[in-house]
Formats: structure tokens, sequence, C-alpha cells
């Protein structure tokens, strides 16, 4: 393993920032850390750098435990969101700070400068101040400098945090490839789960100051093993009273349960769209609002009120249409245990025709 | 390894040398000084504090401190308006011109008001026709203490009217006001901050000023002898108890300025 | 009503601070070039200007380096804990309240002859109260929260963001202050040892207090002015008074332009 963490604790004042954290990372992987702001995962990454240190646990690396170095001896690439670029050193100055610290021979110096640039797509760039970049070159600075040392290990705090939207999908298909390319060994910070099911290749949700859940995003899409995680990703409805749906009455045999119905569990549609219609309810359409490449409709079943999306291609839904409903599973949860639970009537059809 | 070590050694000694310097300039001599006042008991301090002439000092340089922080809020005020709000040949010129007194010596300043306001001068004939003398009275002191503090209203202002949204104001003239009545209702409240710390700095500075004052004042005792230079005869004349009583007694008045000016300042930042 | 403003201001200036400055140099040419150079080269001015010169290197040398050191542990240090950092800042601007004369009389009252210390540091042959090191002490008491006000905006400003960056490079503090963080604080401490100068030539009442003043021995400039005035000597007080009103003023030009050429 290349990077182990083992029981770490960090206190702020009165506040517990990460508690008990324990997780394995293997060479050349790729982590994505996920969760809302003030959750913990920048807390961690800064421990990782020795920026700050940890109350209580371990940190390994191949093995080895470097509580005790400090951030200038882990061999720590470091990405910081606002790019910590030395404002007054041009480009070539910025990325070669790190060589010359390490009194790497001149000449050696300019050729990784040369190599570091090409491989960022900044040349003719090389005498420019930061000022005079925009953020994604800024950004793509800092990817250099972090990089030229030949680090064992990247470490990246929501490096697309303060860049445009646009310039952010290119920039994060960039990284990918270029991680890829280099095969070193990669965390990152981010909110947003796009860039964590986009760049990563498995994913950790840390939520106050806990790893949740740790998989590749799809094994956390389909799994999650807590209520957290599953309303996390993606958008999901809240349904206390998930037994008054039709198919999931079995849920009353547990009291207190609880119901995250995911908007692409959910199908809603005139009858003659229903192929399993007798596992479909009623419902009645509350609002439709269109989002450029579909419908989002919210119904009315019952009590509860659900959301879904729906394809343009389909016949166009208006508020107070009568519709068919049908909710293909649920994710149950309560204080003891959690699962997915399909909807019975689906299997129970007596003429499945399965297309 | 070594670079670490090295490392330690070096952070170590400039810590703690740094902190030593800190401690014995600044933290010894004012617990010294006030340890001193109180060498000899209580009752001492309170002794020298009430001598007449002693109490009489503080009285006068209170009074005049305060007609001079009156004068300079209100020129102040102008003054710091005028330059950020209009645009003129020359304003950046006398924009320098306010960090003058900040910039001359003290003795110096005291030596132009003396030119400036003598009998012989232009100003002290005049004063004189009106029948009022200047050197040597009231009136110089308060012209040396105005000239030392009139950067302090101007430049404590000034900010709070860079930070001022054009749109407060064009929204007041939108629902009816006047230019007078954004004024006073819009403008000057957004002032006030900087108006009171700038006077309280600048009274402050009056109580506590030497240079300027001694060589304009006169120096007469219970008529024209401020407190600082009170404290200076005391010293001259070997009595150091009476000088540090006095001295206590400004310092103290000093450090509370100082810490409501604080106080004021962290409570708009905060906001 | 614009007007009125515009011209009442400048009445205000040309009065209160044209005037004066006018006034002094007026005064020293009172008996022509000769009484002006005569006032400046006699040998107690001389002496004088010497002393004030001292004085200004030693303090600006003194307070600039513990000045800077002393702003990087109040903004960065991560050895002192929040609550003595917010005393120890508060102190910092101590001596901005603190009457000049006050000061001097604090370092007689702590090391003057008549005390433990003085009297010690007396026998061992080291004046330090009606001598220059009184002087200089006085003065780096009064001129200490300068620089310091100066350096630490700036240091708070930028973060400690691009000092990590730099340690996570290998770099160590002294390969990280002087790389990093000294071009970036550079400017503020130029402002801080020009103010720092300016109130070191412009000191009057601590050094008159701690000095006594003697003739040719502890007299700074501003002190002789004082004398000079005292003495009725007036041209020849107006002299050096306008040697030191050019001083201050063209350091102030300097700042001045220093800022606006880093503004463009």
């Amino acid at each position: 393993m290349h990077v182990e963490v083992r029981g770490l604790n960090k206190k702020f004042g009165d506040f517990q920032a990460v508690r008990n954290v324990e997780f394995a990372i293997g060479k050349g992987q790729l982590i994505g850390l996920l969760g809302p702001s003030g959750g913990g995962k920048t807390s961690i990454l800064r421990m990782l750098a020795g920026l700050e240190k940890p109350d209580t646990g371990d940190i390994l690396f191949h093995g080895r435990r470097v509580n005790d170095l400090p951030p200038q001896e882990r061999g720590i690439g470091f990405v910081f969101q606002n790019y910590a670029l030395f404002k007054h050193m041009t480009v070539a100055q910025n990325i070669a700070f790190g060589l010359e610290v390490k009194k790497w021979p001149k000449p050696k110096i300019k050729e990784r400068i040369a190599e570091l640039v090409e491989l960022t797509g900044l040349a003719g760039f090389e005498k420019r101040y930061p000022h005079q970049l925009s953020g994604g070159q800024r950004q793509r600075v800092a990817f250099a400098r972090a990089l030229a040392p030949e680090p064992q290990l990247l470490l990246l705090d929501e490096p697309f945090a303060a860049i445009d939207a646009k310039i952010r999908h290119e920039l994060r298909s960039w990284l990918r490839e270029m991680i890829d390319r280099l095969g070193i060994t990669s965390i990152f910070v981010t909110h947003d789960q796009d860039e964590a099911i986009e760049v990563a290749d498995e994913i950790m949700i840390i939520n106050k100051g806990q790893v949740e859940q740790k998989g590749t995003p799809w094994e956390i899409y389909q799994n999650p093993q807590t209520p957290f995680v599953a309303s996390f990703i993606g958008e999901s409805t809240v349904v206390e009273n998930i037994a008054s749906l039709r198919g999931f009455e079995d849920a009353a045999s547990w009291p207190g349960t609880r119901a995250l119905i995911r908007p692409e569990y959910v199908e809603v549609g005139q009858e003659n769209e229903f192929i399993l219609l007798s596992a479909t309810e009623r419902g009645r359409v509350s609002h439709v609002h269109f989002r450029g490449s579909e419908w989002l409709v919210e119904v009315q079943v019952g009590q509860i009120k659900l959301v879904t999306y729906r394809s343009l291609e389909k016949s166009v839904l208006k508020p107070g249409d009568e519709v068919r409903v049908l909710v293909h599973r649920a994710y149950l949860f309560n204080d003891n245990d959690n699962w997915v639970m399909e909807n019975k009537l689906k299997q129970e059809d007596p003429l499945p025709v399965h297309i | 390894m070594t670079n670490m070590l090295q490392n330690r050694w070096w952070s170590w000694g400039f810590r703690s040398a740094v902190l030593l310097y800190f401690v014995l300039l600044i933290v010894f001599p004012i617990v010294g000084i006030y340890g001193q006042s109180l060498s000899n008991g209580w009752s001492a301090l309170v002794a020298n504090l009430t001598e007449p002439i002693a109490w009489k000092a503080v009285i006068l340089t209170a009074k005049l401190a305060l007609v001079a922080t009156v004068v300079n809020a209100l020129i102040g005020t102008m003054a710091g308006w005028v330059l950020i709000r209009y645009r003129f040949p020359g304003r950046s010129l006398l924009n320098s011109m306010v960090d003058l007194p900040f910039a001359l010596p003290t003795a110096v300043v005291g030596l132009m008001m003396l030119l400036l306001l003598g009998p012989r001068s232009e100003i002290g004939k005049w004063a004189d026709s009106l029948g009022y003398t200047i050197l040597f009275h009231e009136p110089a002191i308060v012209v040396a203490m105005v000239f030392v503090t009139f950067p302090f209203v101007i430049r404590a202002v000034q900010p709070l009217l860079e930070e001022l949204d054009a749109s407060e104001e064009e929204a007041a003239y939108t629902l009816g006001a006047s230019k007078a009545k954004t004024f006073f209702r819009v403008i000057l409240p957004a002032m006030a901050p900087g108006i009171v710390s700038g006077s309280m700095l600048a009274f402050s500075r009056a109580l506590a000023e030497f240079g300027a004052v001694v060589l304009v004042a006169g120096n007469i005792p219970g008529r024209t002898l401020v407190a600082s230079v009170y404290i200076f005869g005391q010293i001259e004349s070997d009595n150091p108890a009476g000088a540090a009583a006095v001295s206590v007694l400004l310092l103290t008045f000093s450090f509370i300025v100082l810490w409501i000016v604080n106080v004021v300042q962290t409570r708009r930042t905060g906001r | 009503m614009k007007a009125l403003w515009i011209t009442l201001t400048f009445i205000v200036f040309a009065v209160l601070l044209g005037a004066p400055v006018v006034r002094i140099a007026y005064g020293a040419w009172d008996e022509g070039w000769s009484g002006f150079s005569e006032g400046l080269t006699r040998p107690e001015a001389v002496h004088a200007l010497m002393m004030t010169g001292l004085i200004v290197v030693i303090v600006t040398l003194i307070n600039g380096l513990f000045g800077v050191m002393l702003a990087l542990y109040l903004v960065r240090a991560k050895w002192l804990g929040p609550q003595v950092k917010r005393i120890m800042n508060s102190i910092v601007d101590l001596p901005f309240a603190v009457s000049p004369v006050i000061g001097g009389l604090m370092i007689v009252l702590l090391l003057g002859p008549d005390t433990a210390l003085g009297s010690l540091l007396d026998q061992a042959g080291v004046k330090i109260v009606y001598a220059l090191p009184g002087m200089v002490i006085a003065t780096l008491f009064v001129t200490f929260p300068l620089i310091i006000r100066e350096v630490m905006p700036v240091l708070q400003e930028i973060g400690d963001q691009q000092e990590e960056a730099a340690h996570l490079l290998g770099a160590y503090g002294w390969t990280t202050f002087w790389r990093v963080t000294w071009p970036s604080i550079r400017w503020s401490v130029v402002y801080g040892v020009v103010l720092t100068v300016a109130r070191t030539l412009g000191e009057f009442g601590a050094v008159l207090v701690v000095s006594g003043n003697i003739l040719f021995k502890t007299q700074t400039a501003t002190t002789l002015v004082y004398e000079d005035v005292e003495n009725f000597n007036l041209t020849a007080a107006n002299a050096v008074a306008l040697v030191l009103a050019a001083c201050s003023v063209g350091l102030l030009l300097f700042m001045e332009w220093a800022k606006s050429r880093r503004a463009s």
C-alpha cells in the first residue's frame, strides 16, 4: 500500500474536524475525497502533506511512519485551490523552485522545466508572471511546479474550485489524462460530485470528519452504505411513509424506516407507455420544469411527492395531468440497517415482457 | 537532517531574542513607570497629583486639547470630504501635504509657530490690534496642537468615504432626499466612526504633545503650563516622583483611548 | 457649494501648513547666506547633526531587524497562542500613545544613574542615560511600532499559502523567507524604514529628557534647535530647523513617489 492512514484524529479548538479516519491507497491510484464543505477533507489532505499535525493516528507512506517528517521531506507535490504561485517569479522560476532547493544542476533544471512546460501545454509562457496568466493557466503552472521534483504522491486541494465552469471541464479531463500518463498516486479533494465521479478511480465520501464509504463511483451509487452517501450522490427525495407506495408494502414490517428515492428510480408517463402496468400507481403532475436536455417532473402520488426526469422524446406532460408512476426501487434505511428494496410488483407481473 | 537541526537552533535563537527585545523595550518601561509612581504608596501618588500646579496643568492641557480636537474634527471632516469627493487642480499636492505634520520634527513645528505668531509677525500684529496676544498664551498652544494633530481626523475619514458605496447615496436621491439631507442622514453617519476615532487619537496626541508646545507656550505655571512641560520641569528639578505621577495619569488615559479606538475599529471590520 | 468648500480647504492648508514652512525658509535667510551657513557649520551644529545621523542609522537597523521579525511572528508563528498574539498586538501600539517626555522619563527611571541597573552599568563603564545608549533606547521605544505596522497588514493580506507551497517544495526557514516572503514585504519595509528615519530625525521630547542635552556630547539636531530658541539665537535655530524640515519633507515626497510608482 502506498498511503495508509490509521486512527487519524484532529480537533480545532472544540471542533472535531477529523474523527478516527482509516484508509489505504494503492500505488498509482487516483482517489477523490468527496464531501460537503467543512467535512474534514481538506484537513485530512493537509495532514497527509504535513501542513497540520494530527492529534492521534498514524500516517504511513510505503509502510513507513511519516508523522514526524516535516512537509519539506515528505516527497509530496501539492496543488492549492488558489494556486499559491510565487507572484514575483516567472512561470519558469516557479517551476524551478523545488529543483533549486534540491540543488539540481542548472542544465538538468532547464531540461526538466522544458519537459514540464511541454507536458502542461505552457510552451511560450515561461517568462510570464502569474498575474499575466488566466486561471486555467495558473493552475497548470501550479501543477507543473508540484510535479517538477518528481514527487511520489500528488495532493490536490479543490484544484478547480476557483476556475470558470467551462474551463473546469477541460481541465478535469486534462488532469485525468495527465495523471494516468504519469502513473503517480494522487489524492484530490472536492465538494463537486461530478468532478469526483469523472476524474477519480475511487471515491471516499467524507462527512463530519468520518469516512462514510470508499469505493468506485459505480459501487457507491449502486450500494450506498449509509444514508448520507445515498443522499449525497445524485438527487433524491426522502420519503417517510414508503409502505404506502404500491409494491413496497413490506416496508411496514420495519417501523421507523425511511426511504430515499432517486429520480432515476422513478418512471412517469401515460398508461400506454408502460409494459409493467400492473406495477404502477396513479399520480398527478404538480410541476414540470424544462431542464435543457430533459424535463424535470414533480408528481404527487397520494401523500408523497416524487421527482423524476422525462425524456424530450416522449409526449409533454402538463401540471394537473393524471399519469401512471412506476417506482422501480427505493433505498431504505433506519437506525440499524440500510438496503435497496425492489418494487415487489415488478417480479409478480404475469406478463413480463422485457425488451 | 542537519538542515533541520541547524534550523532549530536558529529559530530558538531568533525567537528568544525578539521576544526579549519586545519585553525589555516596551513592557518593562511601562510597568516600571507605574511601579515607580506607586513606590511611595498610593497616598503619595495622590498627593503628587493634587499639587495645585500639577492638576492645573492637567486640566489646562485637557481643555486646550479638547478645543484643538473640535477644531480638527471640523476642518478635518471638511478637508477629508473635499480631498476624496472632489477633483480639482492641486488635489494630490494637498493630499500629500496632509502628512506634513507627521513628518516634521515637533521642535521645528514649535519654531515655526514661534516665528509666525510672534508679536512682530503679521499674524501677531493683526491679533494685537484686536486685543489678543497669541504667542506665549493659550491660543498659541491650541494652534500648535491643531497643527500636530491635523492629519488624524482626515486620515480616519478618508477610507470611510472611499468605501462608501455610491449606490447608497443614489438610493437616497431616488427616494426624494435632497443633497443636504442625504449628507446628514446617509453620508455623515458613515463617516462618523472615522470622525470619532480620528478625534480620539487627535485628543490623545494633543494631550501628549511636548516639542511644539514647549517653545510657544510660555510655560507659566498655572496659566500656560501644560502637563507634558510640567513633567519635563519635574524631571529637571529632580522630582521624578512628581513627574511619574502625572505621567501615569496621562498614560492611563491614553491607553484607555487607544483601547476604545481599537474596539471601535474591530467592531467596524467585524460588521 | 463645492467651490466654497474647496476654497476653504485651500485656505486652511495654506495658513496652517504652508505658511509655517515658508516662514522657516524665510527665517533661515534672515541674515542672508552667511547667516544660514554659519548656523549650520558651527561646531555644535555639526556635532548635533552627526549625532542625529548616528542615532538614525542605529535605530533603523535595530528596529528594522526586530520589527520585521516580530511582524512575522505576530502574523505567522504557530508557536504563539492566539491570545498571546492579541495581547502583544495591542502592546505594539502603546508607544504611539505615550508622550515623548514620558518615554524619556521611563528610561531615566529604569536606567538612570540613581537606579540599581544604572549604577551597575556605570561601574562597568557603560553610561546609558545622558549618553548615546540612552538616546538610542528612547528612540527605539518611540519608533518601535512603525515598521511593524507597515509590514503586518501586508503579511496578513498575502496569506501563508505561498510559504506553505515553498515548504512542500523542500524549502526551510531562511530560503522560504528570502525567496518567497521578503519579495512580498520588501516595499512595506521600505515605507516603514522611511517613517522610522523621519520620526527619528524629528524625535525631541524623549531625547531631550534622556540626553540631558549636553553640548557637544549628547545634543541632537532637534535639541540644538530648542537650545538656540531658548538662547534667542533664532537665525541659527532656523538654519538647523530648515535642514531638518527639508529632510523630513524630502522623505515624505520620496514615500509618495515610491507609492505612486508601485501603484502604476
